[in-house]
């Protein structure tokens, strides 16, 4: 358990650390018979980007999904900012999931664009039809934003009408537009075609470099070495390993780790 | 065809639209929305995972749709004074076609709910909606499209369901043609104007469900 960090406390430390944005511990999740979590613990700091990796069924995307209770856990506490919610009380209200999962901002590997919206539409759908702000002043935001991912001119596309990159590029505006705290992205190139994945982490790696704090759960080693600053590699509903990219990527200690980056980056040896 | 039999066919026309645009087709609209409003209630109630309240929702659906429409008119006009319910035929009638409709179209309804993919409702809630507005913004626009030929299947079938009535006093198309065939013996003629304002009708709801499923295709790549 982690023990609020105040100001004052931290500053003994030589290098004061900031207090963590996220804060997971033993989280744990089956789903039926099988165990996909046992208890995972981490942190993420603000500003901070870290990368989930780990072979599929490993639990990764149930770990970003609790994240925002879009899987409700078993066991374990989550906390974001000033927001926790322990899975172990129960029941775990509609309140608590709804006051959780306004803490971030989510984007899913097969998009889930509202089809019958535009794109701007698709953008402001959060703030002006949950959070009942101001329609106008809200598509001046939204307008920025698909600025930001570089669709400004698709303003008044469907969804169909755009590309599978475009898309992505889209649901990352959408999720930005809630203003959350956290950005959480679920494989957000795995379903797109190799030569539109460019475009999409160009746009995650801008985020990361303004500053938000980002979950990503990947199989993008590329992107993970040169954004992520933390790495947790997953296998079989546990974190393997932890570290900076470096001692993850380039130097893993476990022979876990050596074989599954051996298959993603070799796949053929 | 004989002169009289021209004459007979030529007064009728005037009753017997009179008698579809005055009751046959208020008779529809207003159980079909009213019933649509019910079918709508009845499948979120089918949806509903508390176990009594999906169960109400079955059974209901079952009892429409396992009794005969003319028996459930006869039930609601001639069977509930005995129960100290008494309608009037127009309203009786509005009842049991609203009733009926709620039956079959909620089913409709339930199917196109559940064409919507789950990632719509997640995706919902991560922008902050609610059940409520995650299902009016998002979900029921999109389950329309899937709704709109079976739905116009029932509307449809409403139309000429709505001749049921005429066994319950309401002079609605049917009913007027048989009144004036009746002293004539001049059925075939009378019957034939009926049936072709009914197919009349219904033709122009066809039309209206091309043009409304035109509508709803603008947003899928077709």
């Amino acid at each position: 358990m982690t023990e609020p960090t105040t100001p004052l406390m931290s500053a003994e430390s030589a290098v004061p650390q900031p207090a963590p944005l996220v804060s997971v511990s033993g989280l744990a999740k089956s789903f039926g018979d099988h165990e996909v979590l046992r208890s995972i613990d981490f942190e993420v700091a603000p500003g901070s980007v870290t990368v989930l990796i780990g072979p599929s069924g490993s639990g990764k995307t149930t770990v970003l999904r609790s994240l925002n209770a879009l899987d409700v856990a078993d066991a374990g506490v989550v906390r974001i900012g000033e927001v926790e919610v322990d899975f172990a009380q129960r029941p775990v209200t509609r309140q608590q999931v709804a006051t959780l999962r306004a803490q971030s901002g989510m984007v899913f590997q097969s998009h889930h664009l509202f089809p019958h919206l535009t794109v701007l539409e698709n953008v402001t759908a959060g703030p002006v039809l949950a959070q009942r702000r101001d329609r106008s002043e809200v598509a001046e935001e939204a307008r920025e934003l698909l600025r930001l991912v570089g669709l400004e001119e698709k303003s008044d596309a469907y969804p169909y009408q755009l590309s599978g990159g475009q898309q992505q590029r889209v649901g990352i505006a959408r999720a930005l537009a809630i203003k959350p705290k956290l950005m959480l992205f679920d494989e957000p190139t795995s379903a797109l075609d190799p030569e539109l994945v460019g475009e999409v982490l160009v746009v995650m790696k801008n985020l990361a470099a303004q500053g938000w704090t980002m979950v990503v759960v990947t199989h993008e080693i590329r992107f993970a070495q040169q954004v992520a600053d933390q790495v947790l590699f997953m296998d079989g509903g546990v974190v393997v390993e932890r570290g900076t990219p470096d001692e993850v990527l380039t130097r893993p200690r476990t022979e876990r780790a050596r074989q599954f980056l051996h298959r993603i980056l070799d796949p053929l040896d | 065809m004989n002169e009289q039999t021209t004459q007979l066919i030529l007064d009728s026309l005037g009753p017997l639209l009179r008698a579809t645009v005055t009751t046959t087709i208020p008779l529809t609209l207003i159980s079909f929305v009213l019933g649509l409003v019910l079918a709508l209630g009845v499948a979120l109630m089918r949806l509903s995972s508390v176990r009594v309240v999906s169960s109400l929702a079955r059974i209901y659906v079952s009892l429409v749709r396992g009794t005969p429409l003319l028996l459930q008119l006869f039930i609601i006009y001639y069977g509930l004074p005995a129960l100290g319910v008494r309608f009037d035929p127009f309203p009786a009638a509005v009842v049991a076609f609203t009733l009926n409709v709620g039956g079959y179209a909620a089913e409709v309804i339930r199917s196109a709910i559940l064409s919507v993919p789950r990632g719509q409702w997640e995706a919902a809630s991560t922008v902050g909606m609610g059940y409520v507005t995650t299902l009016r913004r998002v979900v029921l626009p999109q389950a329309v499209r899937t709704a709109i030929p079976p739905l116009s299947n029932t509307l449809i079938s409403l139309v000429k369901d709505t001749s049921l009535a005429s066994t319950i006093q309401v002079t609605e198309l049917l009913r007027v043609a048989q009144e004036a065939a009746a002293p004539t013996y001049e059925f075939f003629a009378l019957y034939g104007v009926a049936a072709v304002y009914y197919w009349v009708v219904c033709l122009v709801l066809s039309f209206v469900q091309a043009r409304l499923e035109e509508r709803q295709n603008r947003y899928v790549s077709t």
